[in-house]
């Protein structure tokens, strides 16, 4: 008989650890509590190192869930935990018997209207980077021509004010990125990205680094923006430290792009509830433990995967959902084997 | 005028919309490499001249991206010429070179 595994979340962590799941031999049941699956991956436009679609990466991830049971628009509506599984009853009435679950109920990007200051909201010049990925998927981008465009790291991350001491990890590469994108369609704007360090970790970041700089002309800038506000003509202004001169800074720009990060999913944290999982400080779900048991939690046969334990880069989360399915293999094996 | 002993000193904010950016660009245009610049002050931790005088690219460089040539043309005037800057960086600029094209664009 094949073991049943519930799957929470069908962004890429879900849906790749689905398919390997299902490679294992095992019946996957995946939920999905939006319309579409995909996650994150589903709004983003062309993906950092190398600019490659999103879309075509995510079509590659749900061709290889075909065969698994996937609801989509559907919850959790109740789950107990019984002596070796799980029952969880899902909100289109039908009851699921899994030998284990998995959460990868990943992250939501932290609200920029938050941080007032900034106006998000108020000033029409003003977005998120989720937005600038939908403008660019959508072929939205303003045709008036901007004079200068600015970027801002670390919106709702190392920010303990908005609740948000944790980096977000991402947006840093996202900022690079999107700064190159930006000076392409517009290439006599004046671009600068106000960052307090810059986190190019992965391979190939420092190159798009190099790249902003040398072939795009980015003006970084290492400072906060501390306040923006708006001019006579409409325009933004954008007030920072320049703290390699030590001299206060301003700027007028016509588009400020604030690098909202990421937080703990707001419906990972209702399942969480249901069965009094552990969060760290960041608010994220607390591993068994942080260096050898990252996919297990501390309830036997329940697993995490993705950027619900923390903000992630796809192939990080993509490497997560591959060793949750080994893992539960390996629980499935000890827990279930004949003795 | 009654002198009641003040001065007006000039704001000393960055004030990025009255930069001249068509110097800058003439510069980047001659040494595209300055454009790579880390800030990582390896150039005026080695500079031999910042022992006697006020001297560094790094600061030179920032100065003329925000616009205060004074000020980068008065941080480089104590240079040597040594190379020892170039020799360190990281990036790989020629930064004594640098030095000289900066004095044609800027210099009067
Ligand atoms: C602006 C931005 C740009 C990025 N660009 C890149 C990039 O270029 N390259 C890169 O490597 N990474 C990038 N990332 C990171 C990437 O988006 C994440 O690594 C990835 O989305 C994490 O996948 P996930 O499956 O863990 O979470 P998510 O993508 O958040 O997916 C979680 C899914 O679970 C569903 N869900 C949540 N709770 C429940 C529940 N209770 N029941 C049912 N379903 C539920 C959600 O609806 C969602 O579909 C970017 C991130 C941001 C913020
Ligand atoms: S990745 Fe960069 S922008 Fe994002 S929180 Fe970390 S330091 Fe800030
Ligand atoms: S070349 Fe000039 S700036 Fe460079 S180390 Fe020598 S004296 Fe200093
Ligand atoms: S050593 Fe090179 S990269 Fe470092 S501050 Fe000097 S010029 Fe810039």
């Amino acid at each position: 008989m094949k073991n049943n595994i519930l799957v929470i979340g069908g962004g890429p962590a879900g849906l790749e650890a689905s398919a390997n799941l299902k490679r294992l031999g095992y019946n996957v049941i995946l939920i999905e509590k939006d319309k579409q699956l995909g996650g994150h991956l589903a709004k983003w436009d062309r993906l950092f190192p190398d600019g490659v679609s999103a879309r075509q990466t995510l079509n590659a991830l749900l061709e290889e869930v075909s065969g698994v049971n996937c609801f989509t628009e559907t919850q959790l509506q109740s789950i107990n935990v019984l002596d070796k599984s799980y029952n969880a009853i899902l909100s289109n009435g039908i009851t699921v018997l899994a030998d284990a679950v998995l959460l990868a109920s990943g992250f939501d990007l932290f609200k920029a209207e938050k941080k007032e200051e900034y106006g998000y909201g108020i000033y029409e010049g003003v977005i998120t980077n989720a937005d600038l990925e939908e403008a660019f998927r959508e072929k939205k981008l303003p045709s008036k021509q901007p004079q200068a465009i600015g970027f801002v790291h670390c919106v709702g991350s190392r920010d303990e004010k908005a609740g948000n001491p944790a980096c977000s990890k991402v947006c840093c590469a996202t900022a690079v990125k999107q700064a190159c994108e930006v000076k392409e369609v517009y290439p006599d704007a004046d671009v600068y990205c106000f960052y307090m360090d810059l986190r190019m970790f992965g391979r190939h970041y420092e190159d798009l680094y190099l790249k902003a700089q040398k072939e795009f002309g980015i003006r970084f800038i290492r400072g906060r923006v501390s306040e923006v506000a708006e001019t006579a003509d409409g325009r933004l202004q954008v007030k920072a430290e320049d703290t390699l001169s030590s001299k206060p800074l301003r700027v007028s720009l016509d588009m400020l792009v604030l690098m909202a990060g990421m937080r703990p999913s707001e419906s990972g944290k209702t399942v969480g509830r249901q069965l009094n999982l552990t969060t760290e400080e960041d608010g994220f779900f607390s591993s068994a433990d942080n260096l050898l048991e990252i996919q297990r939690s501390k309830l036997p046969g329940f697993f995490y995967a993705g950027a619900c334990t923390g903000a992630k880069t796809l192939p990080d989360t993509l490497h997560e959902a591959r060793s949750a399915a080994i893992e539960i293999d390996r629980y499935i094996k000890e827990k279930f084997s004949e003795k | 005028m009654i002198d009641f002993g003040f001065s007006v000193s000039p704001s000393s904010r960055i004030n990025l919309d009255s930069v001249d950016r068509e110097s800058f660009a003439a510069l980047a245009k001659l040494e595209p490499d300055v454009l790579k610049c880390m800030a990582c002050g390896s150039c005026s931790a080695s500079c031999t001249a910042s022992q006697f005088e006020p001297t560094s690219v790094r600061r030179a460089i920032l100065s003329l991206q925000n616009g205060q040539v004074e000020q980068a043309l008065d941080l480089l005037k104590g240079c040597m010429m040594c190379g020892k800057c170039t020799m360190v960086c990281p990036r790989g600029i020629n930064t004594r070179h640098l030095i000289i094209s900066i004095q044609k664009i800027y210099g009067k």
